[in-house]
């Protein structure tokens, strides 16, 4: 035991000798949560319409007020011509565009026809079809505040209920998912290249021969990096809580121990990566280059999983970030406790067993 | 010149002698090329709906029958408990929740107005925003469809018809492939470009074997020359192999001009090498420039418009957006693959890239001291 202090004191005097890493390490994290908690969001706002208006008169001009004036569109320009739509399409001027048949007149007799027609830039369809819809949605309720005529007698409103989102927040969905994809690469990029470092630079063979148990010196040396990735961590929630204003509903006990869970799971990761390879340079490749775009797909906070095909929706079954997004969502945002979460928990258990059993086979005493 | 061919041919060997990172560069990117785009999926077609029905007439059946002919929705569960459903809805099993009142058909034959909760799971904005307001149209429909037979049988006029149709241009089908392919490849050549050359010069100068290259007589140009050169030619390599894979995988033609397109590639790729290589000379070790790199790519891939829209954004992260070089790379790809762009509608993009391409090739330049402190 007195050895495995050492040992651990040893590394964190690496970890801490070396100031312009620990620095990257516990100041990335945070700018990356407070860049992205703020910046995305999937909310349709200002979206660049562009207007042909043939009709040129009263009623057309105040509809095109009233959409202009929504936050959801933003009018740039007004054109005259096929050609000059597919112009402005061709440069990314604008993503819908809206045009106004002759003779438009909310008033007009009922049993005159009239026509709009829209165009959207269809490269991103959802985008698309939600500016349609909203689009639509405008001149609708235009036509009816203009013409009381076309009031119905009654109609079905409906009464829509935000559940756990009241204000539609963006953060809300996004800072949890981040959490959980920085999180895992943080943590396996740190220790995917511990071991090989050592092995690199050939002090790995003194401390294979130190009395040390050789797994035990594979533990010491994720010691350190498990206490940086809780700081992380506290650093996250202190942001999302004060500045993002997301809250934590459930139990933050239970929340730090499963982070705990989530952060060994990834570190057994990255040791297992570590004990693989032979250089710096392919350790890292494998963490960022195969494990960066998988991460934050698999995890389902950009894109539903059920929306997978059902190959791959096994394949984000493996990915912890995946269960980590899930178990923090319903911590904090929705409050629920270990009794509906025991599932997730028991995966990323499990997860954490497999890689450490498999590093503990794969991780050779000897050398070549 | 001479130099730079030694210089050349030193780093081509030293490329090709690792075949893991060799395969690693050119694998690994045809691979996620292949499967992400059917994981970034957001054709939002089927919602999973729960219904709680306190009304059990037949002209309820045919609404509900409706709403799930629209093929947006999936009924999953109906029960007559919001709290059962509600239950669901907690473990994300559902999305949305429609809750029809007792007599709710009664109501609307006598002519009185009615009203349907519809209970979102709003955690995710795009599922809950898109999922309802295609309910609500569909509800919309539905109560003039009813108000429409309300007026005849009672002798009234019908209302007045606008007629709006919509056309959805260069993606007719709607499909998010379209959208997403071009992206990730423009992700994927990021990646292997900036990784590739913030680890190369810091990985001399962890093995020290960037002294030896120091005291020869080799011009500060020339090594990063030598640098750039064969990962231009490997990240030219895998965006070729990334076009091909796009079309015969998921069928996507580039609609416009493919030197157009190649030009582009070529400058953009010297721009994000010199990134990287910018990045290799301030850092000490591989850790220090992996991390940063990894920071960056991380700026690129969320804030580069690849999956959430830049308009959306607050203004300071709009300014991120256009600073970011992979900003233009995605538009660009879009512009080009799926609208048939041409170089007059992407001027501001070359030159852009073509700024940057100098700017962080001459601070790389600046930056990487011969000498060590």
């Amino acid at each position: 035991m007195k050895q495995l202090f050492a040992f651990i004191r040893k590394e964190f005097a690496h970890v801490l000798r070396d100031k312009k890493t620990l620095l990257i390490l516990l100041g990335m994290p945070i700018a990356q949560i407070l860049i992205f908690g703020f910046a995305l969001s999937n909310e349709v706002k200002n979206a660049r319409l562009i207007i042909w208006d043939q009709s040129q008169n009263a009623e057309s001009r105040q509809l095109i007020h009233k959409i202009g004036n929504s936050k959801n569109f933003e009018l740039v320009k007004y054109f005259h011509s096929e050609a000059e739509l597919e112009n402005v399409f061709k440069s990314n001027q604008a993503k819908i565009a809206l045009i106004i048949g002759p003779g438009f007149d909310a008033l007009a007799a009922p049993d005159r026809k009239q026509s709009m027609q829209i165009i959207a830039d269809a490269s991103d369809p959802n985008i698309a079809q939600t500016l349609n819809l909203y689009l639509r949605a405008n001149i609708g309720q235009f036509q009816q505040e203009n013409s009381p005529q076309l009031k119905p007698h009654f109609q079905i409103t409906t009464e829509m209920r935000m559940l756990y989102n009241p204000q539609l927040k963006s953060a809300h969905n996004f800072v949890p998912g981040v959490m959980a994809l920085i999180m895992m690469l943080v943590c396996v990029m740190m220790t995917a290249i511990s071991i090989v470092r050592e092995k690199e630079s050939g002090t790995m063979e003194i401390l294979l021969v130190s009395p040390l148990q050789p797994f035990m010196i594979v533990i010491a040396k994720t010691i350190p990096y498990l206490i940086i990735s809780l700081v992380n961590i506290t650093s996250i929630l202190l942001l999302s809580v004060f500045l993002m204003d997301l809250p934590i509903l459930g139990n933050i006990v239970l929340l730090y121990a499963e982070c705990t869970l989530f952060i060994i799971a990834c570190l057994s990761i990255g040791i297992l990566i570590s004990i693989k390879t032979e250089s710096q340079q392919s350790a890292m490749l494998i963490s960022l280059m195969g494990m960066m775009l998988p991460t934050l797909l698999f995890s389902g906070f950009m894109f539903p999983i059920e929306n997978m095909p059902i190959p791959l929706q096994y394949i984000s079954d493996v990915v912890p970030s995946k269960w980590f997004y899930i178990i923090v969502k319903s911590i904090m945002i929705k409050g629920l406790g270990f009794a509906d979460i025991w599932k997730e928990t028991c995966i990323l258990f499990g997860t954490a067993c497999f890689f450490i059993l498999v590093s503990l086979k794969q991780f050779k005493i000897r050398l070549q | 010149m001479r130099r730079l061919r030694f210089l050349l041919e030193k780093e081509f060997r030293q490329i090709f002698r690792n075949k893991i990172i060799l395969a690693m560069i050119v694998v690994i990117p045809t691979i996620q090329l292949i499967i992400l785009p059917l994981a970034a999926n957001y054709e939002v077609s089927n919602i999973q709906l729960a219904i709680v029905n306190h009304d059990h007439s037949q002209a309820t059946t045919q609404f509900i029958q409706k709403i799930l002919s629209s093929g947006y929705f999936k009924l999953k569960a109906s029960s007559d408990s919001y709290d059962k459903m509600f239950h669901l809805l907690s473990k994300d099993q559902i999305d949305l929740i429609l809750e029809i009142p007792n007599d709710f058909d009664k109501h609307l034959q006598r002519g009185e107005a009615q009203k349907l909760l519809i209970a979102v799971h709003a955690i995710n904005g795009v599922k809950a925003n898109l999922g309802a307001s295609y309910l609500n149209e569909i509800i919309k429909d539905y109560s003039s469809q009813i108000n429409l037979e309300f007026l005849e049988k009672n002798g009234g006029r019908s209302p007045q018809v606008l007629q709006i149709s919509t056309s959805f241009w260069y993606n007719p089908l709607m499909k998010y492939k379209y959208f997403m392919v071009p992206g990730i490849l423009a992700i994927l050549v990021t990646m292997v470009g900036s990784y590739m050359s913030a680890l190369n010069i810091v990985k001399e100068k962890e093995a020290g074997t960037i002294e030896q290259i120091n005291v020869s007589s080799i011009r500060k140009y020339q090594f990063i020359l030598g640098k750039l050169i064969p990962f231009w030619i490997l990240g030219i390599m895998v965006f070729s192999i990334g076009l091909l894979v796009s079309r015969i995988i998921y069928g996507i033609v580039p609609q416009g001009n493919l030197p157009t397109l190649y030009l582009f590639i070529a400058i953009y790729l010297v721009a994000v090498l010199g990134l990287g290589l910018l990045i290799s000379t301030f850092c000490d070790t591989q850790q220090q420039a992996m991390f940063i790199a990894f920071f960056f790519v991380m700026i690129f891939i969320l804030l580069g418009g690849l999956f959430t829209p830049i308009d959306s954004m607050p203004e300071w992260a709009q300014f991120i957006a256009y600073a970011n070089p992979v900003t233009y790379l995605i538009e660009v790809m879009r512009m080009v693959v799926l609208k048939g762009s041409g170089f007059a509608d992407l001027k501001r993009h070359f030159l852009i890239v073509g700024a940057y391409a100098i700017g962080f090739n001459v601070l790389a330049v600046l930056n990487y001291r011969k000498t060590i402190n």
